[in-house]
């Protein structure tokens, strides 16, 4: 297998905007276009533009699709509607979190299965393992498509001149197929920002058409191109779990405290579910460590991996850590003690370096729109 | 961009100015600050403070990490740029003019410092 890093169908363009690159699970993505804080405050205030063509799709179809997607994945995905998306996860048997997914109901028959670039493969292998005895074809679709996010204040307008389609009634984690610069596209309302937002499935060879054309619908509006790091600084604001941080296979959906995607009321058996069961009771008997916001009060920058103190004692890990554009100070992601993780909580820090910052605990998000 | 003729280089990407009585300004590289990204907190040698060439004499974090700061000459610090302090995106908008980091009053200056044609080289920029 080569290793070099995999392009998307919008390398040339983001070459041509001069953007920084950086390698991310195994592709060649932009990092930033500018300034990094600016392309945030563009995606919070007016609008931006990302390259997501890295996220991985996986078309499940058939008579069994609905029922297989049942047994793979915690959540209830034959309750949703066709034209609806679902935040869900994989899990292992032993309820480690695989990945965290979106399922687009496409069809009564065909759902597209967003993951993780980084886990994409994974998904991809346990999805068509546990297909074994279910009518359900799995295919790997991370070559059919582009995604192209327009997320912001004034994407709706912006994309609304590009497009016939309804947005209007076109709801939070809803997608349909439709036109968009005159090419065909899925478009989905989701995002990773804590904005309003779209996302737009197109094949790789409209990619280009579609971003010069919501580039240039957008530029009175005030939309810039925007890279993975705001992105980054965006999801964390927003509170958003990140695998390979907050989300590993060493935890459940429980201890993340994300509890709530896993639908234990669905008719049968579901990979994972025993184990499930027993971290949930697990979770609600004693709690185990609990995923908290932190806001510092001096300036120096958490990072994923630093110890949580506390009287001198580690009481946890932080799990992501940044500098917050919107609210002016580093914030951080952590897993704390249950004894340490009620917001409020005094006198703990992180050991940033040999010295202990000192930090407030708070309750996620950090960040929410007005809506 | 371009690398002031006048200053010379490090290949930690630190530039030294000319000195005037004594006393040399120290910064990071427009090349550098690019590679940061934008940076959000500066902690720089405080006056009086010893600096050695090739040692660590602070750190600059931005969004994605943190680097060390390195001095490229030995000697002692006469004044920190509490403006970059204050606002660090300094070092982002103009790493070799307002975003200067600190003065030292140069006691020994290595031999290998670059020139501007040479780092610019060096740094591939």
């Amino acid at each position: 297998m080569s290793t070099a890093p995999r392009t998307t169908a919008l390398d040339a363009v983001h070459r041509a905007l001069g953007a920084t690159m950086t390698d991310f699970a195994g592709w060649d993505m932009p990092l930033r276009y500018g300034s990094e804080r600016d392309e945030h405050q563009a995606v919070r205030t007016r609008a931006g533009l990302f390259d997501l063509s890295h996220m991985g799709e996986i078309t499940v179809t058939g008579p069994q699709a609905a029922a297989l997607l049942d047994f793979s994945l915690v959540g209830n995905i034959s309750s949703v509607a066709v034209g609806r998306a679902r935040y869900t996860m994989i899990c292992q048997e032993d309820g480690g979190i695989l990945d965290d997914l979106i399922v687009y109901r496409l069809e009564e028959r065909r759902y597209m299965v967003v993951a993780n670039a980084s886990n994409a493969q994974t998904v991809l292998d346990a999805l068509s393992a546990r297909a074994a005895g279910f009518d359900a074809e799995v295919r790997d679709d991370r070559d059919a498509y582009a995604l192209i996010a327009v997320q912001g204040p004034a994407s709706p307008g912006i994309l609304a001149s590009l497009t016939d389609a309804d947005l209007d009634g076109l709801k939070y984690y809803a997608g349909l197929p439709g036109t968009v610069a005159g090419v065909p596209a899925l478009i989905a309302r989701t995002g990773y920002t804590g904005e309003d937002g779209f996302e737009l499935f197109s094949a790789p060879e409209h990619a280009e058409t579609l971003w010069t054309a919501l580039t240039e619908a957008g530029a009175e509006a005030g939309l810039i191109p925007c890279g993975l790091s705001c992105r980054d600084t965006l999801r964390l604001e927003a509170g958003m779990p990140l695998y390979g941080h907050e989300l590993t296979t060493a935890l459940t959906p429980f201890d993340a405290g994300l509890g709530r995607v896993v639908k234990f009321e669905k008719e049968g058996d579901f990979v994972g579910r025993a184990a499930l069961e027993a971290a949930a009771e697990r979770a609600s008997a004693k709690p185990p460590r609990k995923l908290v916001g932190l806001v510092a009060e001096g300036r120096r920058v958490p990072r994923a991996g630093m110890s949580v103190v506390a009287g001198g004692e580690v009481v946890g890990e932080v799990t992501s850590g940044a500098p917050s554009p919107t609210l002016g100070k580093p914030i951080a992601m952590a897993y704390l003690d249950a004894a340490h993780a009620e917001p409020g909580t005094a006198g703990v820090g992180v050991d940033i370096r040999g010295t202990h910052e000192p930090y407030e605990v708070v309750a996620l998000p950090f960040y929410k729109r007005q809506k | 961009m371009s690398n002031p003729q006048q200053l010379r280089f490090s290949k930690e990407h630190e530039w030294l100015s000319p000195a005037e009585d004594g006393v040399s300004t120290v910064g990071i590289t427009e090349f550098a600050a690019n590679a940061l990204g934008d940076v959000v907190y500066a902690q720089l040698p405080e006056v009086g403070d010893t600096v050695t060439a090739g040692e660590t004499c602070g750190e600059l974090e931005s969004t994605k990490s943190v680097s060390d700061l390195y001095s490229p000459v030995s000697g002692e610090v006469v004044e920190a740029n509490q403006d970059v302090v204050d606002d660090p995106s300094l070092v982002n908008t103009a790493p070799f003019e307002g975003g200067w980091l600190f003065k030292v009053r140069v006691s020994e200056e290595p031999k290998d410092l670059l020139s501007a044609d040479e780092y610019t080289e060096f740094s591939g920029a």
